[in-house]
């Protein structure tokens, strides 16, 4: 534990990828194979099933602590962070612990047999035995909010670097459901790669944006420049949905999200055609809402992701259907390597034979001479439910993360309104203890109505700026929230906007942000609730 | 009616009538009592200063040309019947608590402190009275500092790694006491040690004073880049970004300060070392300083006031926030967000570039 935990410790000490990936192949060489496998499975997201909940972690802490409640939670709220709170707690007297990490992921794991009282037992025990970096590191893994300040691909680079095996090879074998109590160091590095697990995705290929921002606007002579003859371009719209990867191999089927989570069975209209298609087959897709062969927004999907069981209802208000727009398995051969072109034959051939085209759809080509033309397309994204348009290299290969050069988006502009900040909240990690998460309201009459709670969009600077603000003029406290006098005005930005009955304002927005501070605009210049009505587009 | 209170909390700064001074006055009277000479404390503007021996050459370099009396620790002054003197609060060098007693009543002014002996500050001493002003910059729990010794190990060890890796070392702290601090518990032996001017020139004002400074070289524009990196450099925290400090490079940067308790603070610093070093006491620090006074009544400024004074209140203190300008109210700058307005009370020195805080 104490190596993983100056581990993490060292890469919050630095913000130079080479120094990072320095510490993580240090780490390597220094720890035994099964260790470098649980570490590989926390900083992939894999952790081990939460053993103790919030609160009773909360509860125990606070009695080995021996403060009250209420200034447990005022401490918690200076940290930001409820593991690193209870670390500094903790009168510290242990020069750290001896378990390797593996050993105290056995323990973990091992607490699913216990009752509460030897689970109580066995974590002041432990709490007594780490030092306060340790403790820390302990609580997060404890509390399953294990993230770690370093990309996947660097730990992959440092991986690769130690075993001399191909970076996206690595990627590819540590995709997938695998535990760490089961697949070894060994299988994992072997020189030719064992294809033990049918369910194995691939990695995704992902976008890069070719405007860096919503102000930096693309002309059309910058697209000539950076992408050259629009003939060697294909592009596509840029679905709203959930990217997936959908496999078929041995008779099985697999919906694998983004986030690498394993949802087949949040998908049951998609089983039907997924089983009829060939044996070794992948595709690459967007899942959307669909009604009478047309996409809904993605607040209808919304509405049924997190639910644990898809009633009839559900299913009926907002069937799926997937668009699909690439291939990466085709009878059994990792096509990757192919050129895009070749894939869209590929996949337009599955497509031809499948018998369910209400479900397994083709995301359609736009057809475009110049970069003019396809600047006018972009204007109707919205009117197609998509967020923007796609281009992609017909030459490209389907490559792993996010590369600059063969995919770009080009997404729409974000719809924007002027609104008032009424209350705000302490950020956490490296906005601990700072004001920095708002919400925005604009006005009903003379009253102000909240409709939208946003974090970014600030410098540093202009979060002090505003931090002071609020230290200042703050009317109530309720909790950690405090009403602020309503004065600044910031521009907020947002995807798309939907009729809510959950909300107040009667509006739901998607991915609020804060796109500027209107120092400008006074707050009676801020926008009205009707003019966001108006954005619904009813 | 009953009798005023010896000291009153004004706009000006904390002041006692009857004796005819205020202590730690931010905006110009006529006598002040200074506890010690940060910024924050230390203003420009009055027509008297009283203040302890030590403090007196950095008060003239930071302020120029003041009517400034000095005392030793335990020395009476009698103001208008009001008994004066200074006692050590540890706090930096020269740093003082302010012990009023009038009628047989006592009044102790913390300004900032510290309990834990740093080696170079005259250590703390608790002094009994009856009414008692503290601060409370890092009142919470989560503060807990660890001996300073285990801290100067860590430092010391990362120094020499970047020796060996040819790395430029730079160590970022207060010029007027974490400096000075620093600068005396470094390992020599890994090599020479490099100041800033601001720094240097703090220590220049001690060494005037006679305090006694383990040897410096002060950067100037021709000092080898290679010197240096054999070395280790000392710098405020203002020089962190600055075109003076990127000329070190390639150099590791360690920050000290009690705000490096808290990742997220630490993270917002972007220091590749946060070293966990405060001139204030911690949350048990704050406790054991109070309880020792045995006071009746404890007043609690600038830091977690509304926090301290509930927990205080609670475990069967007297405790009462009163609002002053030092490191200023709750939560302005005595919060971790200090890492980023720094303070709103700097001073720009003689040097034009040394923007200085509480911490």
């Amino acid at each position: 534990m104490r190596a993983f935990a100056q581990l993490f410790l060292s890469l919050d000490e630095t913000n130079k990828t080479n120094e990072k990936v320095r510490v993580l192949k240090d780490y390597f060489n220094s720890v035994p194979d099964s260790d470098k496998m649980h570490m590989l499975a926390l900083f992939t997201g894999r952790r081990p099933k939460r053993q103790i909940n919030a609160t009773l972690l909360r509860n125990w802490a606070i009695e080995a602590s021996n403060i009250p409640v209420w200034l447990f939670e005022e401490s918690y709220q200076v940290v930001g962070d409820l593991a690193e709170t209870i670390s500094l707690l903790m009168q510290q007297t242990s020069s750290g612990s001896n378990k390797t990490l593996t050993e105290w992921i056995a323990e973990i794991n091992a607490l699913a047999d216990k009752n509460e009282e030897q689970k109580k037992l066995w974590l002041m025990e432990s709490w007594g035995m780490l030092d306060q970096q340790e403790c820390f590191v302990f609580n997060k893994i404890m509390t399953g909010g294990f993230r770690v300040g370093v990309s996947k691909n660097l730990v992959i680079k440092a991986l690769a670097d130690v075993t001399g095996l191909e970076a996206p090879v690595l990627t590819h074998r540590i995709m997938g459901s695998w535990m760490p109590e089961t697949y070894h160091f060994k299988q994992l590095v072997e020189a030719k790669g064992s294809d033990d697990d049918v369910s194995r995705p691939y990695p995704f290929f992902l976008a890069y944006p070719i405007q860096e921002t919503s102000e930096q606007q693309r002309s059309v002579e910058e697209l000539q420049n950076t992408l050259g003859d629009p003939g060697n371009w294909q592009a596509e719209w840029k679905w709203d949905g959930i990217r997936a990867q959908m496999i078929k191999r041995d008779g099985k089927i697999f919906i694998w999200s983004r986030g690498e989570d394993l949802a087949t069975e949040k998908f049951p209209e998609l089983h039907p055609f997924l089983n009829a298609l060939p044996d070794g087959t992948v595709l690459d897709g967007e899942i959307l809402s669909f009604r009478d062969g047309i996409p809904l927004p993605f607040n209808v999907l919304q509405t049924r992701i997190g639910r644990k069981n898809l009633s009839k209802k559900i299913l009926q208000d907002s069937p799926l259907a997937v668009i699909a727009y690439d291939c990466l398995e085709y009878n059994g051969e990792d096509i990757r390597p192919k050129m895009q072109s070749e894939r869209r034959k590929l996949l337009e051939e599955l497509h031809s034979e499948t018998p369910f085209p209400e479900f397994f759809r083709l995301s359609p080509l736009i057809n475009f001479n110049s970069w003019d033309e396809l600047a006018a397309k972009r204007d109707e994204s919205r009117a197609m439910i998509a967020e923007g348009i796609m281009l992609k290299r017909k030459s490209a290969t389907y490559q792993v993360g996010r590369r600059r050069g063969d995919w770009w988006k080009w997404k729409i502009d974000p719809l924007s309104v002027d609104a008032v900040m009424i209350y705000a909240q302490k950020g956490h990690g490296r906005r601990a203890d700072l004001y920095t998460d708002y919400t925005f309201a604009v006005w009903d009459g003379d009253k102000l109505v909240p409709f939208a709670k946003a974090y970014s969009g600030l410098t540093d600077q202009e979060i002090n700026k505003v931090d002071y603000f609020i230290k200042r003029n703050t009317i109530e406290k309720f909790g950690p929230v405090r009403t602020v006098k309503p004065e600044l005005v910031f521009e907020i930005g947002f995807e798309g906007i939907n009729r809510s009955t959950r909300h107040k304002s009667g509006v739901a927005l998607r991915f609020p942000r804060i796109l500027r501070w209107r120092q400008d605009k006074p707050k009676e210049e801020a926008d009205s609730l009707d003019t966001l009505k108006a954005l619904l587009g009813e | 009616m009953p009798n005023k209170p010896l000291l009153e909390f004004t706009d000006r700064g904390i002041y006692c009538e009857k004796g005819g001074f205020y202590i730690d006055p931010w905006k110009p009277v006529d006598y002040a009592v200074i506890t010690h000479a940060h910024a924050d404390h230390a203003y420009v503007g009055h027509k008297h200063y009283l203040a302890h021996h030590l403090s007196k050459q950095v008060l003239l370099y930071r302020l120029g040309e003041i009517n400034l009396q000095t005392v030793e620790y335990g020395e009476k002054i009698n103001k208008n019947g009001v008994e004066v003197s200074l006692y050590p609060a540890g706090h930096v060098i020269g740093s003082a608590q302010i012990r009023l007693e009038y009628k047989g009543k006592i009044w102790v002014v913390s300004g900032d402190y510290k309990v834990e002996d740093d080696g170079i500050s005259t250590p703390f001493e608790p002094v009994k009275c009856h009414h008692f002003i503290s601060e409370c910059t890092f009142a919470m729990p989560v503060y807990q500092w660890k001996p300073q010794v285990n801290t100067f190990d860590e430092m010391n060890n990362w120094w020499r790694n970047n020796l060996d890796n040819g790395l430029a070392t730079v160590i970022v702290g207060y010029s007027l006491g974490k400096a000075q601090r620093i600068l005396q518990n470094l390992d020599l032996s890994n090599g020479k040690v490099y100041t800033h001017g601001a720094i240097e020139n703090v220590n220049e004002a001690l060494r005037n004073n006679g305090v006694k400074l383990n040897p410096t070289e002060r950067i100037v524009y021709d000092t080898s880049k290679e010197d240096i990196r054999k070395g280790i450099v000392l710098a405020p925290p203002s020089a962190v970004g600055s075109a003076w400090m990127r000329r070190f490079a390639p150099y590791g940067f360690g920050y000290c300060s009690g705000w490096m308790a808290i990742r997220g603070a630490k993270r917002r610093r972007a220091a590749d070392r946060g070293f966990v070093l405060s001139d204030h006491a911690d949350w048990n620090g704050l406790i054991s300083a109070i309880d020792a006074t045995g006071c009746e009544c404890v007043y609690l400024t600038h830091g977690y006031t509304a926090t301290f004074s509930r927990y205080l209140s609670e475990i069967g203190f007297n405790a009462k926030e009163v609002y002053t300008l030092y490191g200023n109210e709750e939560e302005e700058n005595t919060s971790a967000s200090d890492l980023l307005n720094e303070n709103d009370n700097r001073v720009l020195s003689a040097e034009g570039n040394d923007l200085e805080g509480t911490e």
